[in-house]
């Protein structure tokens, strides 16, 4: 890991994070996803001020990155191969809840392929796999928070909760920030799928304002004709306080 | 009226579902070739300094099963106490140890293995000192948003004794879900989602 995230001349904020606002999160217990009741804590978190514990996290450098990692239609492909399904770009910026971009934060992301079907052995769904796709990708934020990666477009597929339940397509998202409290897990989910509103997993969710935060809008003027549509999707990590006149100990 | 603030609202988070491992580890579900190696897995070298310790770590749900799905990040200090993160600023970490591991739980026995260092001793936001610690967090399908914790030295009785976290949790009972006991060098976790040995886990 290195420091090459921060340019030399600026200072890295040390600030707490804002309190995480746990009525726009999904709850632990959420009865309609089954899998939640027993995987769910009952008793209150233990909430404190951030510590050095939290305010710090891991750095990954961009010696970690391979060329096609964020191409999930050719990181997986054999020679002259593409994975099937309809091509998209999916962009963005990593913000923090003040607006600023987030710099140098790893972003890993993982998906079913154009049939529904993901490469793992648990999975039991019986739409083919495709030899060309993998299914997992990551890149790291630009200087203003931006990022960009190329995949196919999943498919929704049916999933044992509900006797006919199906999820709707969707990218998952791992967000590392700058300090461990920001760590997040999320999806993402496209503009106008009908199947977005009856998922039990999306439904967890109880603020619509909160789904659609997580559903990306289809940009016609950053597809690339003839090849690619893109989808938008901006993602939000927790602010941090300004340490402005702030007292803080020695050595802390 | 008033200006107004303009902040944004964090994105909402969503399980990681029973697939992470495709995302998160892929060596591990299968997909070779696309990356040299799961990150995380390493997290000492031959140089690193320190006292090397084992963590083995599982997650418990409601029923008394250990979760064969989940994944369990650590985020912890070096041996003298200095996070390697540029937001620590109070020194340069030991540059042999990367401080972040990241393990998917066994898919039969639900168990996973840390190979680590002690940590050394942080500072509190007062200047008082934490006793050594772990960050962990936990992620899996069933969970919505990820499980923030930690897991303290079952040898470190003194540090935990006067450790201002742990000293914050009421029910003092609940004081022991968090400290592993060591056998050998081998520190045992045991993460209980719920129940009466529920863990204490963090809004933090």
């Amino acid at each position: 890991m290195t420091n090459s995230r921060f340019p030399a001349n600026r200072t890295p904020e040390i600030g707490a994070f804002f309190q995480r606002d746990r009525n726009w999160h999904p709850p632990a217990f959420t009865p309609a996803y089954k899998t939640s009741v027993l995987r769910s804590p009952r008793r209150p978190l233990l909430s404190l001020d951030n510590t050095l514990s939290e305010l710090t996290g891991p750095v990954f450098g961009h010696n970690i990155l391979g060329e096609l990692d964020n191409d999930l239609i050719h990181n997986f492909a054999g020679p002259g191969e593409s994975a099937i399904g309809p091509r998209i770009l999916v962009y963005g910026r990593l913000l923090d809840e003040r607006g600023i971009g987030v710099a140098g934060a790893l972003l890993e992301v993982w998906q079913a392929n154009a049939g529904g079907r993901y490469r793992h052995k648990k999975e039991t769904y019986l739409a083919p796999l495709d030899p060309n796709f993998g299914g997992c990708g990551r890149t790291i934020t630009g200087e203003d928070g931006s990022y960009c990666f190329r995949t196919i477009q999943p498919g929704p597929y049916p999933w044992p909760n509900g006797p006919n339940d199906w999820r709707p397509a969707h990218i998952h998202f791992s967000i590392f920030g700058h300090g461990f409290a920001q760590r997040l897990i999320t999806q993402m989910y496209f503009e106008g799928d009908p199947m977005i509103w009856r998922c039990p997993i999306v439904r967890t969710i109880n603020n619509r304002r909160a789904i659609e935060g997580l559903t990306a809008a289809l940009d016609m003027e950053a597809t690339i004709p003839m090849d690619a549509r893109a989808y938008k999707f901006d993602i939000v990590l927790r602010g941090r306080r300004s340490t402005l006149f702030e007292n803080r100990i020695e050595g802390n | 009226m008033v200006q107004a603030l303009c902040r944004l609202k964090e994105s909402a988070s969503q399980t990681a579902g029973p697939y992470v491992h495709i995302g998160l580890t892929p060596n591990f579900a299968g997909i070779a070739g696309v990356y040299d190696r799961d990150l995380g897995t390493a997290m000492v070298n031959d140089n690193t300094r320190g006292e090397r310790i084992r963590v083995n770590i599982r997650v418990i749900d409601g029923a008394g099963s250990p979760l064969n799905d989940a994944l369990v990040e650590i985020w912890q200090a070096d041996a003298a106490g200095i996070y390697n993160s540029p937001s620590d600023l109070r020194g340069s970490a030991d540059p042999n140890f990367t401080g972040w591991g990241r393990l998917p739980t066994d898919m039969t026995t639900g168990e996973c293995m840390f190979e680590t260092i002690k940590p050394g001793r942080v500072p509190f936001f007062d200047g008082r000192k934490m006793a050594p610690h772990l960050t962990v967090w936990i992620i899996a399908r069933g969970i919505n948003i990820g499980l923030h914790t930690r897991m303290y030295f079952s040898d470190e009785e003194t540090a935990n004794a006067e450790d201002p976290v742990l000293m914050r949790i009421e029910q003092r009972e609940r004081v022991s879900t968090l400290v592993a006991p060591r056998d050998g060098d081998i520190y045992k976790f045991d993460i209980h989602l719920q129940g009466i040995n529920e863990t204490v886990f963090f809004d933090i």
